[in-house]
């Protein structure tokens, strides 16, 4: 049985969430955010839009930072590889952009098609102008969010948190 | 209302006559020739002319719509940017705001990169595949009389609204919004917002 301590850092991260005042939850579905999403869900100050395509997050982040919510986008690294010109929007117009990434396709992937946009993840959203960190750990999700969102909102820019397969662990498909 | 050599509408008419007396409503322009069409019918703080993006006008105004659910909102882009981005079509029908509007001035061809055809010149069916998204508001318009009743349902926020206008493939004269992006967002959140929108 794994300690609490090592399981509940989706909590910790939605307590963050709401201490900043995140507004709008921006989301293409992962397993690695199944928990964070549900209490998303369960929120009614919360507005959470499920996304066809994880561009569409940057461009609703950038609305509803004309309208004054912050909100925030939650996708797993496949998905950093749909946003690439839509970040040009929030480089170009200085908008606050707080990205949680949840990684595929390195620690133990089973999955061939994971691996490219997996390994690519870091470099692309680098090129891109984003700020980014990482949690390979429990213990350093919650201060690597925290991060993620107070650069974002107070340096005006693309920033992210890549959650490392091995703190989610690797989809095995019973294999 | 002016028509083009093809008896469509003018897109400038349109735009004019959308943004008339324009109240608190809030606009987005897509890149290219909406961005020049809203910035000729007046280059106020509440318009967002996009110089860049493609495909995510509607989603910047479905993000707007939820953070101003007081205030008509309304995108205006063409059919190019539209279609690149046609998912958004199903993502706010979903969400279904009810103070947002997305309108695309359809001249039925890429009109920055050469008037090359975009999918509307051969059928397809934008205003149709709101509708199927669940947008139960979704028009096909060409006449200036219903240009007016769209700008009246714009304003009465019982949306999300989509509108199709046919407008003559003509290019109009450049009318060119400022180009510095960062000014073009702080002076629209000022201008929502107040001081408070730089202390946020």
């Amino acid at each position: 049985m794994p300690d609490a301590a090592d399981t509940d850092w989706p909590d910790q991260i939605y307590d963050l969430l709401k201490a900043h005042g995140i507004r709008q939850v921006a989301l293409v579905p992962d397993a690695g955010h199944a928990r964070l999403i549900k209490r998303c869900l369960a929120d009614n100050a919360m507005k959470v839009v499920s996304l066809t395509t994880e561009e569409e997050g940057v461009a609703m982040l950038f609305g509803a930072w004309l309208g004054g919510e912050k909100g925030v986008l939650l996708m797993q690294s496949s998905g950093v590889g749909n946003c690439i010109n839509m970040l040009s929007v929030a480089v170009a117009h200085r908008t606050p952009c707080p990205m949680i990434v949840t990684m595929r396709g390195e620690y133990g992937e089973f999955n061939p098609f994971q691996v490219p946009m997996g390994q690519a993840t870091p470099t692309v959203l680098e090129a891109m102008g984003t700020l980014l960190n990482r949690a390979d750990r429990p213990e350093d999700v919650a201060p690597g969010v925290d991060a993620t969102l107070r650069l974002a909102f107070n340096t005006f820019r693309p920033a992210a948190t890549l959650l490392g397969q091995r703190l989610l662990g690797a989809k095995t498909f019973g294999r | 209302m002016q028509t083009g050599p093809s008896g469509k509408l003018n897109r400038r008419a349109v735009v004019r006559a959308l943004l008339a007396d324009r109240g608190e409503l809030l606009v987005i322009g897509g890149l290219g020739a909406p961005a020049w069409d809203i910035t000729d019918a007046g280059d106020v703080p509440e318009n967002l002319p996009l110089w860049g993006g493609m495909g995510g006008a509607a989603m910047m105004g479905l993000g707007l719509a939820l953070a101003q659910p007081a205030r008509p909102v309304l995108v205006l882009t063409g059919d190019g940017e539209m279609l690149m981005g046609v998912g958004a079509l199903a993502t706010i029908g979903v969400r279904r705001p009810k103070n947002l509007a997305v309108v695309v001035l359809d001249n039925e061809h890429y009109g920055e990169t050469g008037m090359q055809e975009t999918h509307t010149r051969h059928g397809v069916d934008l205003a149709g595949m709101a509708r199927a998204a669940g947008i139960g508001d979704a028009r096909l318009l060409r006449t200036a009389d219903e240009v007016q009743a769209l700008r009246g349902a714009v304003h009465a926020m019982a949306g999300p609204l989509f509108a199709q206008v046919k407008v003559d493939e003509a290019s109009e004269r450049l009318v060119l919004p400022p180009r510095e992006a960062a000014i073009l967002q702080a002076r629209f959140r000022e201008a929502v917002l107040g001081a408070a929108a730089h202390l946020q």
